[in-house]
């Protein structure tokens, strides 16, 4: 655990340090020509202390992004336009039902997959190029096409979520059920056992530690999803605007700190995952 | 075909088709099994014995001859629920309880809940497992596993019980304790049993009918019916009948070889 902690923080230190770094290369030039501009001459020392402090820096320096952060989450009101966690927990929202959505879907297809060599053959591979398409060009699509049906909100943005989070649910499903050997499968055959309870019985607690590791891709996948389905719908509010808004007004602080939030958000969704797959794995005696 | 017989096969065949050419799995099984009989098959891989087992519990399909299994067919045998199978790997759950792998088959046929715990405790006495139900699998050795695994094929109304090498992978002692408690149940329960072993010592001492099988095509080469009584303790292996049954199934088994 102690050594764990350790390597950690030096990887942690090591990206500060560089990010640091970074940030002296990228900014000083502008440091240089606002000086050359002013007919004045700059010390290194001012054209670090420059660098960190700039309002639109190339890079922003990682106390910047901090500082920010903690100004749009724990000193605004969160029914802010400018709160992070507003726009996070809207994010949040579509990530959340276009996850389920796409674990539900996923799950179903692997169910038919497994037992129809008919859709085994005809929908895996649709399900594959489904995968090849951009999702940046289908997105808008998508978005347009249901607001002229006169569906706008959560679902579209849920939809492009579930679009990307089904295909690792699907895939690693159907080799989940698939996981059960010849004598287990067998051993059902002599009971007289029906799909059903096969199903019920073998194959879907047999699929569990495939479940948990397809969900956990499924989950960065639809959070990836709910940003992009923010893009092309007017930026209004999400994570996915913060983005869009701070690119157009060149406002970089903005930006990575939207970016940082969205790893967050990720990293505490998939690690609650991670802790729902050792209780249930643990409980099931597939752990050991 | 007697009034008794249990299984019963005529000029029995069956051929693989494999990428390398067809294989004689089995050629020309003539055998009868009756009620009560405890039956090994022996010999070396590729003698069909695994694969006759297979026919009668309708997990493979003969590709010639005729084959009854309590005077249907062994499809219709199967879904009579007419046997209980017994493999090589136990295949417990590791999510269920020794007690919950037992509910198994009675949850899939339908069994009442208060008959599934009736019968649990019933067959987990049988194999002297009594105190395990709560169990985890992982809790138990080896042997122990494969007692659970027989009494998860006793736990319903089937009076074959088809056994694949169920002690292959354990180790002597505990292969004679295992025998030793099998005899028991085997009389108590009498069930007929179709047994599938690698072990001369193994089959003599277990059986009343052995079946000495040899491969390529897989056929039956010797069937011998043990003179040996239904009482044996683990000391009749030492005996002079034991030790001539024992030599005769060497002897079934070299004639076996020597065609290759």
């Amino acid at each position: 655990m102690m050594k764990n902690l350790i390597a950690v923080l030096t990887v942690v230190f090591a990206i500060i340090v560089i990010w640091y770094g970074a940030a002296f290369m990228m900014n000083k030039q502008w440091t240089l020509d606002q000086a050359e501009r002013a007919g004045t001459t700059v010390t290194t020392s001012e054209v670090f202390k420059d660098t960190m402090a700039q309002e639109r820096p190339q890079l922003p320096a990682p106390h910047q992004v901090i500082s920010e952060i903690w100004k749009t989450t724990v000193e605004k009101k969160i029914t802010s336009k400018r709160s992070l966690i507003y726009h996070a927990g809207i994010t949040l929202s579509s990530t959340s039902l276009g996850f389920l959505m796409g674990s539900l879907l996923g799950i179903t297809l692997a169910i038919s997959i497994v037992h129809s060599r008919a859709m085994d053959l005809s929908v895996m591979p649709w399900i594959i190029a489904s995968q090849t398409i951009p999702i940046l060009a289908v997105a808008p699509m998508i978005i347009v096409v249901l607001n002229a049906v006169g569906i706008s909100g959560l679902v579209p943005k849920a939809m492009i979520s579930m679009y990307l989070s089904f295909f690792p649910v699907a895939v690693g499903m159907v080799k989940g059920l698939r996981a059960p050997d010849t004598m287990q499968l067998d051993l059902m055959k002599t009971y007289r056992a029906s799909a059903w309870q096969t199903l019920i019985k073998l194959r879907l607690p047999s699929s569990m530690p495939y479940l948990f590791t397809s969900l956990k891709i499924a989950m960065a996948a639809s959070l990836v999803g709910a940003i992009i389905g923010e893009l092309p719908t007017g930026a209004v509010a999400g994570l996915g605007a913060r983005l869009l808004a701070g690119s157009y007004y060149g406002q970089t602080i903005q930006i990575w700190s939207a970016l940082i939030s969205a790893a967050v958000l990720a990293a505490v969704l998939v690690m609650l995952i991670g802790v729902l797959q050792n209780i249930t794995l643990k409980r099931m005696g597939m752990l050991r | 075909m007697s009034e008794n017989s249990v299984i019963h096969a005529e000029k029995l065949n069956l051929v693989f088709q494999t990428n390398d050419g067809s294989v004689h799995a089995l050629k020309d099984i003539d055998l009868t099994i009756n009620k009560g009989d405890f039956v090994s098959f022996i010999g070396p891989s590729g003698c069909g014995k695994t694969t006759f087992l297979r026919v009668i519990a309708d997990l493979e399909q003969p590709t010639g001859g005729t084959i009854t299994v309590n005077g249907m067919t062994p499809q219709q045998a199967r879904e009579a629920r007419a046997y209980g199978y017994v493999f090589q790997a136990s295949g417990l759950y590791p999510w269920r309880t020794i007690a919950g792998n037992i509910k198994l088959p009675l949850e899939i046929m339908g069994y009442s809940k208060e008959e599934q715990d009736k019968r649990v405790e019933q067959v987990l006495e049988l194999v002297e497992l009594g105190s395990f139900g709560k169990k985890y699998p992982w809790q138990l050795s080896g042997g122990m596993q494969q007692r659970a695994s027989i009494a998860r094929a006793l736990s319903f109304d089937a009076d074959i019980l088809l056994m694949d090498e169920p002690f292959g992978a354990l180790d002597e002692i505990v292969r004679d304790h295992l025998n030793e408690q099998l005899l028991a149940l085997w009389a108590r329960t009498e069930k007929t049993i179709g047994f599938v072993t690698h072990s001369i010592p193994e089959a003599v001492y277990l059986s009343t009918k052995i079946v000495v099988m040899s491969p390529r095509p897989g056929r039956i080469a010797d069937v011998i019916e043990s003179p040996l009584p239904k009482e044996r303790p683990l000391e009749i292996r030492d005996s002079k009948e034991f030790l001539e049954v024992a030599a005769r199934v060497r002897d079934g088994l070299r004639a076996g070889h020597l065609d290759d």
